[in-house]
């Protein structure tokens, strides 16, 4: 929807040009790398280069003979309370080994930070780095999940009796009996390789400790400033009304900046050590090993079905690889994929089960999507497979699976309520767009050229807006999923907006005056967004999981409404009439029908702060602040049809055509959200194409750098078409869903839907990803044998 | 990452930069490939000399039957310069394909030589067109031909005191073409084959073959005695095992090897 | 080891003392203050430090400081002219070329390159010679979009 006319301030609904972008362009962005404080000094890690090894000793005499080294911390001298602490333990019981801030005895992944140097500058600090001594004994590693649960396999806790972190199981009680009765049972197993988030700009900190006062201020690039805080004061010991957090610009999360990390700790206890500011910086090679992964599921289907295609009972076993320890979310991560295993189709038996597992590799958790791409990745696989053996056309045997429109809201098999959706009908539209029914021509046209062409879909629903408090207790989430928001008229008329959400690029400031425009009538320009500083919010949860609109959107919308019906009272205070004699103009309260009797929200931000003549009971200053607690999640949906060539000589996929047709309820800002699902289909198609972590049997990191972890560039990927339907939620009163990760979640599949359909003329039934040219020629060469 | 300390010398002239390399200066060329390695710490000179300031080493110039390239010539000037198009063209297509155009802004002919990148484009390229390069040091100047210049992984058989100066194009690799293989656009080529169709007969090299550029013996052979193309692709490989790796298996490899010198062999011929 | 050095960067001239492995990236953003230039990897791979260096795009984490002494720099911060955004910012702007905005300053410096060896490119050359900046938000569309428009745009002025 390119054409829809771009505009420089505006309301609700609108294609409205980015308010944050000026200081982006002009240079004047301010990232954490960015900032300076005095007297700051400058920190550089020691890592394991050991996959798994036992720490004998740390030699830093060489270290601290260097001028302008001013300390090197170990696990022994680092002050802190405790290590990194997880806040998931879904379903009780879930193994929560100690991840000390610095290693303790044990170096159980590359990279795990085993000690730190603290010098004057980052130059010093490196060098520094580099001449501490580590003295190792590596024992035994396993890097693969499946391996790690074998019998005998190496240990990455010793601890523990097996490498089993937590087993997730959810059996409905017909699903035996709808398995076994079943005429016909289809199988498939699905890899969704590890990948790394990869944002521009990597991670950074600085701690600030004031040993005068017990004062701490973090400045870190994080998604989630509150969950820093709170960590912060329990890692490191001090109240936690003591510590501040505060975010810079965020360049780029993906998820990998939605946790809490040792770094961050380790600055601020460091800073405590030397009483100086103490900053990191990562590189990019410690990026690859120090910053989350993402996906690494192995996963087998097992699916009952009729002579139709229509699936009668769904079986799905997988094994997630944890990583050496648990991250903030880790072990709920593959509980988000437990919920969206049955994806858009109405299957209401189901067994479900997933082994988490720990590995000597670096942690995984919540990566663009966050343990949906994976459900949604292997059922539309297994869709294809279903229609593959049936010889049933793909489209249609998603008709014939679909949970159907009049079925909302619909409760699924894993225990969630979708609020609504129309499947059909973004799957017709996107037939239609993608010219589906002509695809057999283009197919024979490319065999001329030496190309195998093919056609793939991905119908997708995923489940945003996280989340209801009570759901995230229930899933053993030690925080809530509500959001807040404050909302501050000032006596000019302006408007102050803060709120929980932490946006890295979604352009909140422009959404968020979007709705302050339509909702309260104070003018696009004229609100300011603060986000992301501890020191202004409550509490804010953060921005991940498309929770900002769906949550916070909603927290803020409410806010509107109270400040809007405070002003209400005052008007008719003012106009000497009833609250029920008002009408709202959108930028006024006016007597019904008398446009000259009226009061502008400016007048009567103005008034209610002179306070000269409030009504009975009412405060002065028009401001107020909802915490949001969302009813349920939402559920936006959509049709991807990808088409790729493959060239018969070499191998390599190209994806030629891609359309999408996104449902995400109703829309603030269109531009933003087709920014938001051109970069999500990119990062869907990375891992499809290109991206994939990799480790040595041993251990070592076999793509450390941006050489071998390949993330595309403009020259490697296509231009995409967009469409929207729009079925709003009935969970909140904008309609609204959220779409930040919905490219990621729907864009894999119908890539490879597409390059299995390609090679099914040869006879090719399946494809893993990352579909690199010597994967795929590997492919061709055995089905031709 | 951050280099090591190192000690920097620009040097203004030839013999400047000569006797900083004999005193054990790293040369430092376009730094595309050199400067990676300082900051992964995977390369530390205590000294390098900078040869962005002689001027004698810059410059393309037709010398007889042969094109005179300055060893900090950039890839982009060769990639543009109308002489080599003309000539040599699978010299200019490969110095067209390196890196990305920042890349290209900066990178040079005698650095990509020097550096020895088992992955290199250039090398491979000029290996195709039969090109050498001149060479200075304290023993004097001396001619080696590309095919001897690099000798294993990131290894050439210059002496330590030793520069090379210019690289000689033959003018007679006009019918010519590369081609290459790579997963992105800014990718080092998994393979590259040349192909020059000259007076003396085809002569391809390929790069990501082995720890050097190699000849593709077999490729020439069969055409040079008159055998099909056909025949020629199914040779490419013969005599060649490169590395499976991530980018890929041998056998891959050694497939990729016939269909980039069947495509360049191609484009050769239709110039 | 140290060095002076002086580097005309954004019209001004500049004179201070380095180690002579810092990297110019580092002497922009640390030494001068001209924090729009960003690093994003160690491989000379993302472009997010690309600058001008005498005319041309360079990547200032692969180029050392003393390097440029005596030439002229040109950085995300002399785009704007008395309060006046380039051409290629306010395409950026209007076409939704960023989103998180770490790689915009490098993206937009190699833009002008391209745009200076190939006003004319297609959209499918601007893609080729956008390869060496990586974007980890837009997925590309909006910044194909904003180079064409500022390329016809500087070709009208």
């Amino acid at each position: 929807m390119a054409t829809t006319e771009r505009l420089t301030s505006g309301g609700v609904g609108e294609a409205v040009l980015r308010k944050e972008d000026r200081k982006f362009v002009t240079g004047e962005g301010r990232y954490v790398d960015d900032l300076k404080l005095p007297g700051m000094l400058h920190a550089a890690f020691v890592r394991s280069s050991f996959g798994h090894a036992k720490i004998n000793s740390i030699d830093a005499s060489a270290a601290l003979a260097m001028p302008g080294v001013h300390a090197v911390l170990t696990n022994a001298t680092l002050p802190v309370e405790t290590g990194v602490l997880s806040a998931s333990n879904p379903g009780g019981d879930v193994r929560h080994p100690e991840q000390a801030i610095l290693a303790k005895e044990f170096a159980r992944y590359v990279g795990e930070p085993v000690a730190m140097v603290i010098a004057d500058d980052r130059y010093l600090a490196r060098d520094a780095a580099d001449a501490v001594q580590v003295d190792y004994d590596p024992v035994p590693v396993v890097v693969d999940a499946e391996k790690a649960l074998e019998p005998g396999a190496p240990l990455v806790h010793a601890e523990y009796d097996s490498n089993l972190v937590k087993t997730l199981a959810h059996v409905t009680d017909g699903f035996a009996d709808a398995l076994a009765k079943a005429p016909k049972k289809i199988s498939l197993r699905v890899v969704n390789q590890r990948v790394t988030p990869m944002p521009m700009e990597t991670r950074g900190c600085i701690g600030d400790w004031s040993n005068s006062t017990g004062e701490v201020t973090l400045y870190t690039s994080t998604q989630v400033a509150h969950f820093v805080r709170t960590f912060v004061s329990i890692v490191c010991g001090t109240s936690e009304a003591k510590v501040r957090v505060v975010t810079p610009d965020v360049g780029g999360g993906f998820g990998a900046k939605l946790n809490t990390y040792r770094e961050e700790f380790a600055v601020c206890a460091a800073s405590k050590v030397v009483g100086r500011p103490v900053k990191w910086i990562e590189d990019r090679t410690e990026n690859a090993v120090a910053t989350i992964h993402g996906r690494d599921q192995v996963q087998y289907y097992e699916a009952g079905v009729d002579e139709n295609g229509k699936i009668l009972a769904l079986k799905f076993d997988a094994v997630q690889n944890n990583g050496a320890y648990n991250q903030l979310l880790t072990p709920s991560i593959s509980h988000l994929t437990l919920f969206m295993v049955p994806g858009c189709y109405d299957i209401q038996d189901v067994s479900i089960t997933i082994r988490q597992v720990f590995t000597n590799t670096t942690p995984t958790d919540a990566y663009r999507g966050a343990g949906r791409p994976e459900a949604t990745h292997g059922i539309e696989r297994l869709m294809d497979a279903i229609a593959d053996d049936l010889g049933i056309d793909a489209a249609e045997v998603r008709r014939r699976n679909f949970i159907k429109a009049d079925q909302f809201p619909y409760a699924s098999a894993t225990g969630l309520s979708y609020d609504s959706g129309d499947y059909h009908e973004t799957l017709e539209v996107a037939l239609e767009l993608s010219e589906y029914a002509g695809f057999e021509e283009r197919r024979a046209e490319a065999a001329k050229r030496g190309k195998y062409r093919g056609i793939g879909l991905s119908t997708y629903v995923e489940v945003c807006g996280l989340a209801p408090s009570a759901v995230t207790a229930a899933l053993g989430i030690g925080a809530p999923g509500w959001e807040h928001s404050t909302v501050r008229l000032h006596p000019t008329g302006k408007a102050t907006v803060i709120t929980g959400t932490s946006p890295h690029g979604q352009g909140h400031a422009t959404s968020w005056s979007q709705i302050t425009q339509t909702e309260l009538g104070i003018p696009f320009d004229d609100v300011e967004v603060i986000h992301g500083d501890t020191a202004f919010q409550p509490y804010g949860l953060g921005t991940y999981g498309s929770r900002s609109l769906a949550v916070g959107g909603i927290a803020l919308y409410r806010s509107l409404g109270k400040v809007r019906e405070k002003a209400r009272e005052l008007a008719a205070h003012l106009l000497e009439c009833s609250i029920d004699d008002l009408e709202w103009t959108g930028t006024s309260w006016q007597v019904k029908g008398s446009p000259d009797r009226a009061k502008t929200i400016q007048e009567l931000a103005y008034a209610g702060w002179t306070s000269a003549s409030l009504p009975e009971g009412i405060e002065p200053v028009l401001e107020a602040t909802t915490f949001h607690d969302p009813p349920n999640f939402t559920f936006p949906f959509g049709t991807h049809v990808c088409e790729v060539e493959i060239d018969q000589a070499t191998g390599r996929v190209e994806v030629v055509n891609y359309t999408a047709v996104d449902d995400c309820g109703n829309v603030i800002n269109p531009m933003i959200v087709d920014g938001q699902v051109h970069g999500g289909i990119i990062q869907g198609l990375g891992q499809a194409l290109f991206e994939e972590t990799v480790y040595s049997d041993d251990g070592h990191m076999l793509t450390p750098t941006l050489v071998e972890y390949l993330v595309p560039s403009a020259a490697d990927v296509p231009p995409m078409t967009l469409h929207r339907t729009t079925t709003p939620s009935p969970s909140n009163p904008m309609g609204v869903k959220g779409i930040g990760e919905a490219g990621t979640i729907a864009a894999s599949s119908a890539i490879v839907n597409a390059a299995v359909d390609a090679l099914s003329v040869i006879g090719v039934r399946h494809l893993e990803m990352p579909m690199q040219p010597a994967r795929i020629w590997n492919v061709m060469q055995e089905a031709k044998s | 990452m951050i280099p090591s300390t190192l000690e920097y010398t620009k040097a203004t002239s030839l013999d400047e930069a000569l006797a900083a390399v004999k005193a054990g200066a790293r040369p430092l060329a376009g730094g595309m490939s050199l400067m990676p390695m300082m900051r992964l710490r995977l390369a530390a000179p205590g000294a390098v000399v900078d040869l962005g300031g002689v001027p004698e080493l810059v410059g393309i110039c037709e010398d007889g039957d042969e094109i005179a390239v300055g060893a900090m010539t950039t890839h982009r000037s060769v990639a543009n310069d109308p002489l080599i198009r003309e000539h040599c063209h699978v010299v200019a297509q490969a110095a067209a394909g390196v890196g990305s155009m920042t890349i290209r802004n900066r990178g040079t002919i005698g650095g990509s030589l020097a550096h020895a990148d088992p992955h290199g484009d250039l090398p491979a390229a000029i290996l195709a067109a039969g090109g050498a390069v001149i060479v200075r040091g304290s023993g004097g100047e001396r001619r080696i031909d590309v095919g001897d210049l690099i000798t294993s992984y990131l290894t050439t058989s210059l002496a330590e005191d030793e520069l090379i100066t210019q690289v000689r194009l033959p003018k007679g690799a006009g019918q010519s073409a590369y081609a290459k293989f790579h997963r992105r656009a800014i990718d080092w080529s998994i393979i590259g084959v040349g192909v020059s169709i000259g007076a003396d007969g085809v002569r391809a090299a390929a790069t990501g073959v082995g720890d050097h550029p190699t000849r593709l013996a077999g490729f020439e052979s069969v055409l040079n005695g008159g055998g099909s193309l056909e025949d020629a692709i199914a040779k490419a490989g013969e005599g060649l095992s490169p590395l499976g790796d991530l980018d890929g298996s041998t056998e891959y490899k050694l497939h990729l090897v016939g269909v980039l010198a069947g495509q360049a062999h191609a484009e050769a011929s239709g110039r | 080891m140290g060095q002076t050095i002086t580097v005309t960067v954004n019209g001004t001239a500049h004179t201070a003392e380095v180690e002579q492995r810092t990297l110019l990236v580092h002497f922009l953003r640390e030494t001068l203050n001209l924090t729009g230039t960003h690093i994003g990897c160690d491989t000379s791979t993302c472009g997010c430090c690309t600058v001008h260096l005498d005319g041309e795009t360079v990547l200032s984490c692969s180029l050392l400081a003393v390097q440029a002494d005596g030439s002229a720099v040109r950085t995300v911060e002399g785009l704007e002219q008395n309060g006046e955004l380039h051409p290629i910012q306010r395409a950026f702007y209007e076409n939704h070329g960023l989103q998180c905005g770490f790689c915009t300053p490098g993206m937009m410096m190699s833009a002008l390159g391209v745009i200076e060896q190939h006003p004319d490119a297609s959209d499918d050359e601007i893609r080729e010679a956008l390869e060496g900046n990586l974007c980890r938000c837009t997925g590309y569309q909006n910044i194909v979009a904003a180079v064409r428009s500022a390329a016809d745009e500087m070709a009208r002025n």
